[in-house]
């Protein structure tokens, strides 16, 4: 089962604006500009390593999930590893 | 170079150097009244490809630390502006002490109005003009930011009119002094004003950022406010060093569009967007 982490916060700045929340990439330089669930995805991980259904299962505890599809967060996730924001384990 | 002229401008040190007379006159003709640095921060050179295009269709290229290959070269006759373009170059390029942002800045009372916009939204001719109803002006291209203080400090280089511009701040400041008419450069008709005795004066006082504006010219009158994550992403577009400053970039920023209300204003004529400008700054200031 594939695991993911988010990085270690001491690599990312997050800086909630509005409807959006700005995370600067300390490793890439990148800024990020980020809308929900991004944020709370991050915060969801914490220090933990979770699969897609364990952090499914933590997101729809915290929020209300219109749509808790486990291929739709997966595939997120995915973007977030491309980005740097959250590592595979 | 054979001919050479020293500039400060804000916290800017240039060294001008030329191949021919006319652009360095026209420079120290115009910032007569600007001090000198003791060691300049940024080089510009204005060569001849060529040693013969000296004299032969004279045709000036923009150097200095940094410069862009290929660029097209400016004829003689537009040597001013060809050093105003490399002093320009040379802060977009390698400016790394302030977050530089393309914006046009006034002041009153220590605090800050800057606008910002593409070319052609009135950033110049909305400072010239507001210079003229008794504001200080800091600059009309770039506003510095210091990612240690958050304060926004000046940069009052000659004003860049354009085209319609130049009759409107000439009607306006008519006792202003203006450099030669520059006709038929890449952006149309140019000609450059001297800021006022106060802004060369104040230049090295920063100001405190109190409103930002993102001015749009030739639209039905409107405003609307800017939430904190558009104007991040809307001067991050008109700040040519965010990147290189890195965090600290990032930081001067974040804690720019934080602190500093701002608001999106349309105006059809100069008349309405200054009026806006006052009734926006009444608020702000």
């Amino acid at each position: 089962m594939t695991r993911y982490r988010a990085a270690p916060p001491e690599t990312l700045r997050i800086v909630p604006l509005d409807a959006l929340t700005l995370i600067y990439h300390r490793a890439s330089g990148i800024t990020h500009v980020v809308d929900a669930p991004v944020p709370e995805m991050l915060e969801a991980l914490g220090d933990d390593d979770l699969s897609v259904d364990q952090l499914l299962a933590r997101l729809t505890e915290r929020y209300d999930l219109l749509d808790a599809d486990p291929l739709a967060l997966a595939i997120r996730l995915d973007e977030l590893v491309q980005a740097g924001l959250v590592e595979r384990l | 170079m054979r001919h050479v002229a020293h500039l400060q401008i804000g916290p800017a040190g240039f060294r001008i150097g030329s191949d021919w007379r006319a652009p360095i006159a026209a420079l120290e003709e115009l910032y007569r009244d600007y001090p000198k640095p003791e060691i300049p921060d940024f080089n510009v050179h204005l060569f001849a490809a060529r040693p013969w295009r000296r004299f032969l269709r004279p045709a000036i290229h923009i150097g200095g630390d940094f410069t862009i290959p290929d660029a097209a070269p400016l004829p003689l006759a537009q040597g001013l502006l060809a050093a105003e373009m490399g002093m320009n170059l040379q802060m977009a390029l390698a400016q790394r002490r302030y977050l530089l942002l393309h914006a046009s800045a006034v002041e009153r009372n220590g605090k800050a109005v800057l606008m910002t916009g593409i070319s052609g939204a009135g950033k110049s001719t909305l400072a010239a003009l507001l210079m003229a109803r008794g504001w200080r002006l800091m600059g009309d291209e770039f506003v510095l930011i210091d990612p240690a203080t958050g304060l926004a400090h000046a940069f009052p280089r000659l004003i860049s009119l354009k085209n319609q511009a130049i009759a409107v701040a000439r009607a306006a400041l008519p006792e202003g002094r203006f450099g030669p008419l520059l006709p038929g450069t890449p952006k149309g008709d140019i000609r450059h004003l001297v800021p006022d005795v106060r802004a060369i004066e104040k230049m090295a006082e920063p100001a405190e950022p109190a409103l930002l504006l993102f001015p749009r010219f030739g639209f039905e009158a409107a405003e609307r406010p800017v939430p904190p994550s558009e104007a991040f992403v809307r001067l991050t577009q008109a700040s040519t060093n965010y990147v290189h400053l890195a965090e600290r970039g990032f930081d001067a920023l974040t804690r720019l569009v934080r602190s500093v209300p701002a608001r999106a204003i349309d105006y059809p004529d100069t008349d309405s967007g200054i009026a806006l400008v006052e009734v926006l700054s009444e608020a702000a200031l």
